[in-house]
Protein backbone atom coordinates (compact mmCIF):
# COMPACT_ATOMS: atom_id res chain seq x y z
CA UNK A 1 0.00 0.00 0.00
CA UNK A 2 1.32 3.10 -0.99
CA UNK A 3 1.37 5.24 2.14
CA UNK A 4 2.25 9.31 3.00
CA UNK A 5 3.20 9.56 6.55
CA UNK A 6 2.48 13.27 8.44
CA UNK A 7 3.42 14.37 11.91
CA UNK A 8 0.73 11.50 12.95
CA UNK A 9 1.41 8.41 14.62
CA UNK A 10 3.23 5.60 12.12
CA UNK A 11 4.12 2.15 13.35
CA UNK A 12 6.85 0.13 13.33
CA UNK A 13 7.87 -3.74 13.73
CA UNK A 14 10.31 -4.46 16.10
CA UNK A 15 11.54 -7.50 17.90
CA UNK A 16 8.26 -9.27 16.58
CA UNK A 17 5.52 -6.41 18.15
CA UNK A 18 3.99 -3.29 16.15
CA UNK A 19 5.62 -0.62 18.13
CA UNK A 20 2.97 3.03 17.53
CA UNK A 21 5.59 5.82 17.60
CA UNK A 22 3.50 8.94 18.19
CA UNK A 23 4.17 12.36 18.84
CA UNK A 24 7.23 12.50 16.81
CA UNK A 25 9.07 14.38 13.83
CA UNK A 26 9.17 11.85 10.99
CA UNK A 27 12.68 12.99 9.92
CA UNK A 28 14.04 11.17 13.23
CA UNK A 29 16.43 8.11 12.83
CA UNK A 30 15.72 4.89 13.39
CA UNK A 31 18.27 4.47 16.58
CA UNK A 32 16.70 7.37 18.10
CA UNK A 33 12.99 6.81 17.69
CA UNK A 34 14.38 3.13 19.34
CA UNK A 35 15.98 4.83 22.55
CA UNK A 36 14.07 7.82 23.13
CA UNK A 37 10.49 6.45 21.87
CA UNK A 38 9.91 3.20 22.38
CA UNK A 39 12.54 2.62 25.77
CA UNK A 40 15.00 0.36 23.41
CA UNK A 41 18.45 1.59 24.50
CA UNK A 42 20.30 -1.28 23.54
CA UNK A 43 21.16 0.04 20.18
CA UNK A 44 24.01 3.20 21.22
CA UNK A 45 24.70 6.26 19.55
CA UNK A 46 27.85 7.13 19.24
CA UNK A 47 28.93 8.67 16.48
CA UNK A 48 25.55 9.11 14.16
CA UNK A 49 26.96 8.79 10.32
CA UNK A 50 27.20 5.49 9.93
CA UNK A 51 31.46 5.06 11.08
CA UNK A 52 31.00 2.74 14.44
CA UNK A 53 28.54 -0.02 14.28
CA UNK A 54 27.30 0.72 17.81
CA UNK A 55 23.78 1.21 16.63
CA UNK A 56 23.45 -2.22 14.37
CA UNK A 57 20.26 -3.54 13.77
CA UNK A 58 19.15 -6.13 11.95
CA UNK A 59 16.01 -5.06 9.17
CA UNK A 60 14.67 -7.38 7.01
CA UNK A 61 17.47 -9.42 7.56
CA UNK A 62 20.16 -7.16 6.98
CA UNK A 63 22.41 -5.53 9.34
CA UNK A 64 22.25 -1.71 9.08
CA UNK A 65 23.36 1.33 10.93
CA UNK A 66 19.70 2.17 13.11
CA UNK A 67 21.14 5.97 13.12
CA UNK A 68 20.89 6.10 9.00
CA UNK A 69 17.68 4.94 8.72
CA UNK A 70 15.02 7.36 8.71
CA UNK A 71 12.44 5.89 11.00
CA UNK A 72 9.28 6.30 9.43
CA UNK A 73 10.78 4.64 6.19
CA UNK A 74 10.88 1.47 8.15
CA UNK A 75 7.46 1.04 7.97
CA UNK A 76 6.19 -2.21 6.92
CA UNK A 77 9.65 -3.48 7.64
CA UNK A 78 10.87 -6.45 10.12
CA UNK A 79 12.97 -5.10 12.53
CA UNK A 80 15.43 -6.43 15.55
CA UNK A 81 17.15 -5.27 17.82
CA UNK A 82 19.91 -6.50 20.50
CA UNK A 83 16.87 -6.67 22.81
CA UNK A 84 14.97 -9.02 20.35
CA UNK A 85 17.74 -11.28 19.60
CA UNK A 86 16.91 -13.87 22.86
CA UNK A 87 12.84 -14.17 21.55
CA UNK A 88 13.77 -14.37 17.72
CA UNK A 89 16.56 -17.26 18.39
CA UNK A 90 14.76 -19.03 21.53
CA UNK A 91 16.63 -22.33 20.72
CA UNK A 92 19.40 -20.57 20.52
CA UNK A 93 20.82 -20.21 24.37
CA UNK A 94 22.90 -23.79 23.90
CA UNK A 95 24.07 -23.62 27.68
CA UNK A 96 21.86 -24.15 30.44
CA UNK A 97 23.71 -21.09 32.13
CA UNK A 98 22.85 -19.08 28.81
CA UNK A 99 19.45 -19.85 28.89
CA UNK A 100 18.93 -18.82 32.97
CA UNK A 101 20.89 -16.01 32.34
CA UNK A 102 18.42 -14.83 29.26
CA UNK A 103 21.30 -13.96 26.77
CA UNK A 104 22.12 -15.71 23.59
CA UNK A 105 25.52 -18.11 23.12
CA UNK A 106 27.04 -15.32 21.35
CA UNK A 107 26.23 -12.68 24.03
CA UNK A 108 27.27 -15.65 26.45
CA UNK A 109 30.76 -16.50 24.96
CA UNK A 110 31.70 -12.17 24.33
CA UNK A 111 31.47 -12.75 28.31
CA UNK A 112 32.90 -15.91 28.70
CA UNK A 113 35.80 -14.86 26.91
CA UNK A 114 36.13 -11.20 27.74
CA UNK A 115 34.69 -9.54 24.69
CA UNK A 116 33.17 -6.87 26.66
CA UNK A 117 35.23 -3.97 28.28
CA UNK A 118 33.84 -0.78 28.07
CA UNK A 119 30.45 -2.07 26.67
CA UNK A 120 29.47 0.70 24.20
CA UNK A 121 30.48 -1.20 21.13
CA UNK A 122 28.91 -4.54 22.57
CA UNK A 123 25.31 -4.47 21.09
CA UNK A 124 26.37 -3.39 17.88
CA UNK A 125 28.82 -6.36 17.77
CA UNK A 126 26.38 -8.89 19.29
CA UNK A 127 23.60 -7.84 16.47
CA UNK A 128 26.84 -8.04 13.56
CA UNK A 129 28.04 -11.47 15.08
CA UNK A 130 24.48 -12.94 15.02
CA UNK A 131 24.36 -12.01 11.65
CA UNK A 132 27.38 -13.36 10.33
CA UNK A 133 26.88 -16.74 12.19
CA UNK A 134 23.50 -17.24 10.94
CA UNK A 135 24.24 -16.58 7.37
CA UNK A 136 27.63 -18.55 7.66
CA UNK A 137 28.07 -20.57 10.43
CA UNK A 138 31.79 -21.65 9.72
CA UNK A 139 33.43 -18.24 8.89
CA UNK A 140 37.03 -17.57 7.59
CA UNK A 141 39.10 -15.46 9.84
CA UNK A 142 38.87 -12.52 6.98
CA UNK A 143 34.65 -13.20 6.81
CA UNK A 144 35.12 -12.84 10.50
CA UNK A 145 37.22 -9.55 10.40
CA UNK A 146 35.28 -7.87 7.37
CA UNK A 147 31.73 -9.10 9.08
CA UNK A 148 32.91 -6.43 12.20
CA UNK A 149 34.59 -3.95 10.17
CA UNK A 150 31.71 -1.67 10.61
CA UNK A 151 31.57 -2.31 14.02
CA UNK A 152 34.54 -0.05 16.03
CA UNK A 153 36.03 -1.07 19.44
CA UNK A 154 38.45 1.16 21.52
CA UNK A 155 39.16 -1.43 24.39
CA UNK A 156 39.42 -5.09 23.18
CA UNK A 157 41.83 -4.56 20.41
CA UNK A 158 39.34 -7.39 19.09
CA UNK A 159 41.48 -10.02 20.15
CA UNK A 160 38.44 -11.26 22.46
CA UNK A 161 35.78 -11.21 20.38
CA UNK A 162 37.25 -12.91 17.11
CA UNK A 163 38.16 -15.70 20.53
CA UNK A 164 34.40 -15.15 21.43
CA UNK A 165 33.28 -15.58 17.54
CA UNK A 166 35.36 -18.57 17.47
CA UNK A 167 33.91 -20.24 20.97
CA UNK A 168 29.94 -19.80 19.29
CA UNK A 169 31.37 -21.38 16.14
CA UNK A 170 33.00 -24.19 17.89
CA UNK A 171 29.71 -24.54 20.50
CA UNK A 172 27.59 -24.59 17.48
CA UNK A 173 28.99 -26.96 15.34
CA UNK A 174 29.09 -29.18 18.91
CA UNK A 175 25.94 -29.06 19.20
CA UNK A 176 24.58 -29.24 15.90
CA UNK B 1 7.34 17.34 6.88
CA UNK B 2 5.73 14.14 5.60
CA UNK B 3 7.55 10.95 4.02
CA UNK B 4 5.81 9.10 1.29
CA UNK B 5 6.60 5.64 0.41
CA UNK B 6 5.52 4.66 -2.48
CA UNK B 7 5.45 0.82 -3.78
CA UNK B 8 5.83 1.32 -7.73
CA UNK B 9 8.09 4.03 -9.54
CA UNK B 10 4.68 5.26 -11.30
CA UNK B 11 3.29 5.89 -7.17
CA UNK B 12 6.90 7.46 -7.07
CA UNK B 13 6.94 9.93 -10.11
CA UNK B 14 3.67 10.68 -9.24
CA UNK B 15 4.30 11.40 -5.73
CA UNK B 16 7.24 13.62 -6.73
CA UNK B 17 5.35 15.84 -9.50
CA UNK B 18 2.69 16.17 -6.60
CA UNK B 19 5.60 17.49 -4.21
CA UNK B 20 8.07 19.27 -6.38
CA UNK B 21 10.20 20.37 -3.34
CA UNK B 22 10.17 16.42 -2.03
CA UNK B 23 13.80 15.34 -1.35
CA UNK B 24 14.42 11.23 -2.40
CA UNK B 25 15.76 9.13 -0.08
CA UNK B 26 16.62 5.26 -1.19
CA UNK B 27 19.19 3.79 1.28
CA UNK B 28 19.56 7.22 3.49
CA UNK B 29 23.32 6.58 4.32
CA UNK B 30 24.25 10.28 2.95
CA UNK B 31 21.20 12.05 3.68
CA UNK B 32 20.70 10.27 7.35
CA UNK B 33 24.37 12.23 8.26
CA UNK B 34 23.05 15.47 7.22
CA UNK B 35 20.15 15.35 9.13
CA UNK B 36 21.76 13.78 12.53
CA UNK B 37 23.63 16.95 12.40
CA UNK B 38 21.18 19.53 11.41
CA UNK B 39 22.55 20.27 8.20
CA UNK B 40 19.23 19.53 6.40
CA UNK B 41 15.69 20.01 7.45
CA UNK B 42 13.83 18.39 4.45
CA UNK B 43 10.20 19.42 4.08
CA UNK B 44 9.19 16.48 2.35
CA UNK B 45 11.08 13.13 1.96
CA UNK B 46 10.18 10.52 -0.84
CA UNK B 47 11.56 7.29 0.47
CA UNK B 48 12.60 4.73 -2.58
CA UNK B 49 13.24 1.25 -0.38
CA UNK B 50 9.80 -0.10 -0.55
CA UNK B 51 9.82 -0.08 -4.53
CA UNK B 52 10.39 -3.69 -5.09
CA UNK B 53 11.05 -2.58 -9.02
CA UNK B 54 13.89 -0.78 -8.19
CA UNK B 55 15.50 -3.46 -6.73
CA UNK B 56 16.04 -6.37 -9.58
CA UNK B 57 19.00 -6.37 -11.82
CA UNK B 58 18.80 -8.27 -15.33
CA UNK B 59 21.30 -8.94 -18.07
CA UNK B 60 20.56 -7.66 -21.32
CA UNK B 61 20.09 -9.84 -24.80
CA UNK B 62 22.92 -6.58 -26.39
CA UNK B 63 25.65 -7.49 -24.05
CA UNK B 64 24.73 -5.28 -21.12
CA UNK B 65 23.28 -5.39 -17.45
CA UNK B 66 20.84 -3.29 -15.95
CA UNK B 67 21.15 -2.64 -12.37
CA UNK B 68 18.35 -1.26 -10.58
CA UNK B 69 18.85 1.96 -8.38
CA UNK B 70 17.54 0.73 -5.15
CA UNK B 71 19.98 -2.48 -5.32
CA UNK B 72 22.52 -2.49 -2.89
CA UNK B 73 26.27 -2.95 -2.93
CA UNK B 74 25.90 -5.81 -1.20
CA UNK B 75 24.54 -7.85 -3.80
CA UNK B 76 26.99 -6.59 -6.28
CA UNK B 77 29.83 -7.67 -4.26
CA UNK B 78 29.42 -11.43 -4.93
CA UNK B 79 27.12 -13.96 -7.07
CA UNK B 80 26.12 -13.21 -10.71
CA UNK B 81 27.11 -9.52 -10.51
CA UNK B 82 30.80 -10.38 -9.89
CA UNK B 83 30.93 -11.93 -12.51
CA UNK B 84 29.46 -9.87 -14.96
CA UNK B 85 31.00 -6.79 -13.98
CA UNK B 86 34.36 -7.59 -10.97
CA UNK B 87 34.94 -3.82 -11.17
CA UNK B 88 31.80 -3.15 -10.03
CA UNK B 89 32.05 -6.06 -7.44
CA UNK B 90 35.50 -4.67 -6.49
CA UNK B 91 34.35 -0.97 -5.82
CA UNK B 92 31.27 -2.48 -4.33
CA UNK B 93 33.35 -3.78 -1.55
CA UNK B 94 35.32 -0.89 -0.40
CA UNK B 95 32.06 1.38 0.28
CA UNK B 96 32.16 1.30 4.11
CA UNK B 97 31.28 -0.78 5.86
CA UNK B 98 28.80 -4.10 5.61
CA UNK B 99 25.67 -2.17 7.22
CA UNK B 100 26.59 0.68 4.53
CA UNK B 101 26.76 -1.98 1.92
CA UNK B 102 23.55 -3.20 2.78
CA UNK B 103 21.52 -0.14 2.67
CA UNK B 104 23.60 1.94 0.12
CA UNK B 105 22.63 2.08 -3.67
CA UNK B 106 23.88 2.97 -7.11
CA UNK B 107 21.01 4.96 -7.20
CA UNK B 108 21.93 6.94 -3.97
CA UNK B 109 25.95 6.98 -5.45
CA UNK B 110 24.48 8.72 -8.78
CA UNK B 111 21.70 11.04 -6.87
CA UNK B 112 24.63 12.66 -4.45
CA UNK B 113 27.09 12.25 -7.05
CA UNK B 114 30.26 12.91 -5.08
CA UNK B 115 33.26 12.43 -7.25
CA UNK B 116 34.17 9.93 -4.23
CA UNK B 117 31.48 7.90 -4.75
CA UNK B 118 32.96 4.57 -4.82
CA UNK B 119 30.61 3.31 -7.74
CA UNK B 120 31.17 6.14 -9.89
CA UNK B 121 34.55 5.54 -11.83
CA UNK B 122 33.42 2.36 -12.49
CA UNK B 123 30.43 3.87 -14.63
CA UNK B 124 32.51 6.44 -15.88
CA UNK B 125 35.33 3.83 -17.06
CA UNK B 126 32.08 1.35 -18.53
CA UNK B 127 30.19 4.14 -20.33
CA UNK B 128 27.11 2.98 -18.37
CA UNK B 129 24.44 4.58 -19.29
CA UNK B 130 21.76 6.36 -16.50
CA UNK B 131 17.81 5.62 -16.83
CA UNK B 132 15.71 8.96 -15.61
CA UNK B 133 12.08 8.34 -15.13
CA UNK B 134 9.73 11.19 -14.53
CA UNK B 135 5.64 11.03 -14.87
CA UNK B 136 5.88 12.14 -18.29
CA UNK B 137 8.67 10.45 -19.55
CA UNK B 138 11.61 7.46 -19.51
CA UNK B 139 15.02 8.99 -20.87
CA UNK B 140 18.53 7.42 -20.92
CA UNK B 141 21.47 9.41 -20.92
CA UNK B 142 25.26 8.88 -20.92
CA UNK B 143 27.01 9.10 -17.24
CA UNK B 144 29.01 11.27 -18.88
CA UNK B 145 26.44 13.96 -19.68
CA UNK B 146 24.64 12.83 -16.12
CA UNK B 147 27.61 13.80 -13.72
CA UNK B 148 27.85 17.87 -13.96
CA UNK B 149 30.02 18.94 -11.23
CA UNK B 150 30.66 18.42 -7.29
CA UNK B 151 27.23 16.87 -6.10
CA UNK B 152 25.61 18.22 -9.68
CA UNK B 153 23.81 16.08 -11.88
CA UNK B 154 21.79 16.02 -14.79
CA UNK B 155 18.33 15.08 -12.95
CA UNK B 156 15.38 16.81 -13.75
CA UNK B 157 13.70 18.25 -10.27
CA UNK B 158 10.25 15.76 -11.64
CA UNK B 159 12.56 12.42 -12.23
CA UNK B 160 13.71 9.64 -10.41
CA UNK B 161 17.16 7.95 -11.17
CA UNK B 162 15.68 3.88 -11.72
CA UNK B 163 18.44 2.01 -12.81
CA UNK B 164 22.12 2.26 -14.67
CA UNK B 165 22.73 0.04 -17.87
CA UNK B 166 26.38 -0.93 -17.75
CA UNK B 167 28.16 -2.83 -21.22
CA UNK B 168 29.37 -6.32 -20.52
CA UNK B 169 33.14 -5.81 -22.02
CA UNK B 170 35.43 -9.03 -23.10
CA UNK B 171 38.85 -8.25 -20.39
CA UNK B 172 40.47 -7.94 -17.26
CA UNK B 173 38.62 -5.10 -15.03
CA UNK B 174 39.45 -4.03 -11.96
CA UNK B 175 39.16 -0.99 -9.15
CA UNK B 176 41.37 0.46 -6.62
CA UNK B 177 41.16 3.00 -4.19
CA UNK B 178 43.61 4.84 -1.72
CA UNK B 179 41.65 5.71 1.54
CA UNK B 180 43.50 6.52 5.36
CA UNK B 181 42.73 2.81 6.54
CA UNK B 182 41.37 0.10 4.70
CA UNK B 183 38.00 -0.45 5.58
CA UNK B 184 34.89 1.95 6.14
CA UNK B 185 36.60 4.85 4.19
CA UNK B 186 35.69 7.50 1.90
CA UNK B 187 38.14 7.39 -1.04
CA UNK B 188 41.13 10.25 -1.14
CA UNK B 189 42.09 8.73 -4.17
CA UNK B 190 40.28 5.64 -7.19
CA UNK B 191 40.67 4.17 -10.07
CA UNK B 192 38.60 1.63 -12.22
CA UNK B 193 40.83 0.57 -15.51
CA UNK B 194 38.54 -1.86 -17.79
CA UNK B 195 40.05 -3.55 -20.87
CA UNK B 196 38.11 -4.24 -23.72
CA UNK B 197 39.24 -6.75 -26.07
CA UNK B 198 37.66 -6.18 -28.91
CA UNK B 199 38.01 -2.89 -29.57
CA UNK B 200 41.28 -3.39 -28.03
CA UNK B 201 41.01 -0.43 -25.44
CA UNK B 202 41.91 0.40 -22.18
CA UNK B 203 39.28 2.92 -20.09
CA UNK B 204 40.32 4.39 -17.11
CA UNK B 205 38.14 6.47 -14.83
CA UNK B 206 39.40 8.38 -11.91
CA UNK B 207 37.55 8.87 -8.73
CA UNK B 208 38.10 11.79 -5.85
CA UNK B 209 40.54 13.82 -7.88
CA UNK B 210 38.69 16.57 -9.64
CA UNK B 211 35.09 17.98 -9.73
CA UNK B 212 33.20 14.71 -11.51
CA UNK B 213 34.73 11.63 -12.51
CA UNK B 214 37.75 11.55 -14.97
CA UNK B 215 38.14 9.83 -18.11
CA UNK B 216 41.77 9.84 -18.73
CA UNK B 217 41.55 10.04 -22.80
CA UNK B 218 44.99 10.78 -24.03
CA UNK B 219 46.69 8.17 -21.29
CA UNK B 220 44.34 5.79 -22.66
CA UNK B 221 44.57 6.49 -26.70
CA UNK B 222 49.23 6.36 -25.53
CA UNK B 223 48.58 2.74 -23.88
CA UNK B 224 46.66 0.87 -26.98
CA UNK B 225 49.37 2.40 -29.12
CA UNK B 226 52.15 0.56 -26.46
CA UNK B 227 50.54 -2.43 -26.22
CA UNK B 228 48.02 -5.27 -27.42
CA UNK B 229 45.71 -5.79 -24.92
CA UNK B 230 44.73 -9.52 -26.62
CA UNK B 231 48.60 -10.29 -24.92
CA UNK B 232 49.20 -13.00 -22.86
CA UNK B 233 52.53 -11.79 -21.58
CA UNK B 234 53.07 -9.19 -19.07
CA UNK B 235 52.97 -5.26 -19.35
CA UNK B 236 56.58 -3.91 -19.53
CA UNK B 237 57.60 -2.39 -16.25
CA UNK B 238 58.18 1.31 -17.76
CA UNK B 239 55.08 1.29 -19.89
CA UNK B 240 52.91 0.89 -17.00
CA UNK B 241 54.92 3.19 -15.06
CA UNK B 242 54.89 6.13 -18.35
CA UNK B 243 50.54 5.31 -17.99
CA UNK B 244 50.69 6.02 -14.77
CA UNK B 245 52.74 9.64 -15.36
CA UNK B 246 50.63 9.89 -18.20
CA UNK B 247 47.16 9.60 -15.63
CA UNK B 248 48.14 11.89 -13.33
CA UNK B 249 48.82 14.72 -15.76
CA UNK B 250 44.93 14.18 -16.28
CA UNK B 251 43.80 14.50 -12.54
CA UNK B 252 42.87 17.58 -11.74
CA UNK B 253 42.59 17.29 -7.91
CA UNK B 254 42.38 19.86 -5.18
CA UNK B 255 43.72 20.14 -1.57
CA UNK B 256 41.00 19.44 1.27
CA UNK B 257 40.35 17.94 4.76
CA UNK B 258 40.70 14.75 3.67
CA UNK B 259 44.13 15.16 1.52
CA UNK B 260 45.93 17.29 -0.61
CA UNK B 261 46.00 17.57 -4.48
CA UNK B 262 49.71 16.40 -4.21
CA UNK B 263 49.27 13.72 -2.67
CA UNK B 264 46.34 12.79 -5.21
CA UNK B 265 48.02 13.47 -8.22
CA UNK B 266 50.64 10.58 -6.84
CA UNK B 267 48.29 8.31 -5.69
CA UNK B 268 46.22 8.22 -8.84
CA UNK B 269 49.28 7.74 -11.09
CA UNK B 270 50.37 4.68 -8.52
CA UNK B 271 46.85 2.98 -8.75
CA UNK B 272 46.53 3.34 -12.77
CA UNK B 273 50.41 1.52 -12.98
CA UNK B 274 49.21 -0.68 -9.92
CA UNK B 275 45.97 -1.65 -11.89
CA UNK B 276 47.27 -2.19 -15.26
CA UNK B 277 50.02 -4.20 -13.68
CA UNK B 278 47.27 -6.62 -12.07
CA UNK B 279 45.56 -7.00 -15.54
CA UNK B 280 49.00 -7.75 -17.16
CA UNK B 281 51.31 -9.20 -14.49
CA UNK B 282 54.71 -10.27 -15.72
Amino acid sequence: MNETIGNEMYSLHINGQDRPVVDAWVGESLLYVLRERLGLPGAKGACEQGECGSCTVLMDGDAVCSCLVMAATAVGSDIVTVEGLIEQNPTMAVTAQAITSQVTDVQQAFITEGGVQCGFCTPGLIVAVHHLLDKNPNPTELEVKESISGNICRCTGYGRIFAAVEAVVQVRKANS
Amino acid sequence: MTVALPLTIREAVLALSNTPDARLIQGGTDMMVEINFNHLKPNNIIALRRIQELRTWQKNADGTVTIGAGVPYQEMESGELKQLVPALAEAARTVGSPQIRAAGTLGGNLGTCSPAGDGLPVLFALDAVVHLQSHEALRQISIHEFMLGVKRNARNANEIITAVTIPLLNGWQGYAKVGVRNAMVISVASACLAIDKSTNSVRIGLGAVGPTIIRCRDAESWLSQQFDFSSTTGIDGAVAKEFGRRVTLESKPIDDHRSTAEYRRHAVGVLAQRLITRAYPS
